[in-house]
């Protein structure tokens, strides 16, 4: 399970947790998530440009 | 109060030159009480026009005579003011005085002693403070605090508003500078046609936006669950409370208000934008926003009642950025004045025309094409300032 951060304000998508909010329950991969899914934080970074958690 | 100078490191030797200037937010909504004792004693009911009077006639004069101010808060200390609580205590104190100003309002409209004049005058008044309730609303909802976004929606009850949480956040803010986003005007676009467009687009969008999100977790849009359903329920029971405590006779006025209130904030989204356009990349998404996509003001009046508001490429670039935080770029366009003076010229569209599409011009460098342009008047303004159309 890895983790995904907006890089304007640190949203952080964990696939272990998912956005059940957003309608991404627990588990779900981020390959699932479209690509025009943004930020529900700060709404200016959407999928393709959130990072990798190191 | 500690001292803004009290911290760690470069905090010690910065202070906050606005820190106590941001009281003066708390000025706006205790406009119906200034109004109401101008009227009590004096006997003048223009006074009931207040709101009115500072909004058009006070606030652009101050920006003109305060003048501006481009200081940037140190790189070293942005996270620690952010995290300043006095700061939110700033915001957090405008709802209810909003909210007493509203029960005032009912007060007054109940009441045999003055004319209806006098009560449209009170409920426009009363709608300035609902205006820049949404600007305390829209400071609030983007925090990533529950209790802010909460805050959010009650500010945004008295204008019936309450998609405005939604649309703003997740809609605007994802395309703002672009045809596609209702709140960005364009060039060739007068505010009296920006307005309906921006109101009922954002309506659109805001419920569209909701109910996108909801069929992803399996429901229906009709659910309190919805935040403009549950936004919009708020203004429903603050109404139906007011209309039983005070009667019907207070409906028109709270009309009046509440779209006079939503009417200031079209205008200043009019404003924020004016002609500016992201461009198109390869990949087919639009180039990111930077802080050429907004225009600016370090106009320290209308800053400071409007929490920064005009520093506003930071806010698109930084959106869960606390006001008291946002700094000023050099690259940003500049509007020529505060918003105060600006929203009174964008009610006269060619005065508006005449100060502002030279200035889209130049910041394009001539080439009108790179410009957000009115679909309508396209070929209009392509011919007047000379590209092929």
């Amino acid at each position: 399970m890895t983790t995904y951060v907006c890089p304007v304000c640190d949203f952080a998508y964990d696939e272990s947790v998912g956005a059940p909010r957003e309608g991404f329950p627990a588990g779900t991969p981020w390959a699932d998530i479209p690509e025009t899914w943004c930020c529900p934080d700060c709404g200016v970074r959407e999928k393709p440009d959130f990072e990798e958690a190191k | 109060m500690a001292a803004v100078s009290a911290g760690r490191g470069s905090e010690t030797t910065w202070r906050d030159p606005k820190k106590y200037l941001w009281l003066l937010g708390l000025f706006v909504p205790s406009f119906p009480f200034l109004s109401w004792g101008l009227v009590e004693g004096t006997g003048l009911g223009v006074f009931w026009w207040s709101g009115m009077i500072l909004l058009f006639g006070l606030f652009p004069i101050l920006d003109q005579l305060i003048g501006k101010d481009s200081a940037n808060p140190p790189e070293s200390v942005l996270a620690w003011l952010e995290e300043q609580k006095y700061y939110r205590w700033c915001t957090y104190l405008f709802l209810p005085l909003q909210y007493a100003g509203l029960i005032l309002g009912c007060l007054v409209w109940t009441s045999s002693a003055y004319s209806v004049a006098d009560k449209i005058g009170f409920a426009l008044t009363i709608g300035v403070v609902g205006g820049f309730g949404i600007n305390t609303a829209h400071e609030l909802g983007h925090k990533k605090d529950e209790l802010e976004r909460w805050l959010s929606k009650i500010a945004l009850a008295q204008t019936a508003y309450g998609h405005f949480y939604i649309e703003h956040n997740r809609g605007h803010h994802v395309r703002v500078a672009t045809p596609e986003d209702p709140a960005s005007s364009r060039l060739g676009e007068t505010f009296w046609a920006f307005l309906p467009r921006s109101v009922w687009g954002s309506f659109r969008s805001g419920w569209e936006l909701e109910k996108a999100r909801l069929a992803r977790t399996g429901r229906g849009p009709w659910t309190p669950r919805n935040d403009v359903v549950n936004a919009w329920l708020m203004t429903l029971v603050l109404y139906g409370a007011l209309t039983l405590g005070f009667g019907p006779a207070i409906l028109p006025y709270l009309l009046v208000q509440a779209v006079f209130g939503f009417s200031l904030l079209e205008v200043v989204n009019y404003l924020e934008h004016y002609g500016l356009l992201r461009q198109r990349l390869d990949s087919g998404r639009y180039e990111r926003c930077t802080p050429r996509h907004s225009w600016n003001s370090n106009n320290i009046a209308s800053n400071v009642l409007l929490y920064h508001l005009q520093r506003h490429s930071d806010h698109h670039a930084n959106p869960t950025r606390r006001y008291q935080a946002l700094r000023h770029f050099d690259e940003a366009p500049e509007l020529p004045s505060g918003y105060a003076t600006m929203i009174v010229l964008a009610y006269f569209p060619p005065l508006w025309r005449r100060v502002m599409d030279g200035r889209v011009l130049a910041h394009y460098a001539g080439d009108v094409t790179l410009a957000n342009i009115q679909p309508s008047r396209r070929s209009r303004v392509l011919g007047r300032y000379g590209a092929a159309a």
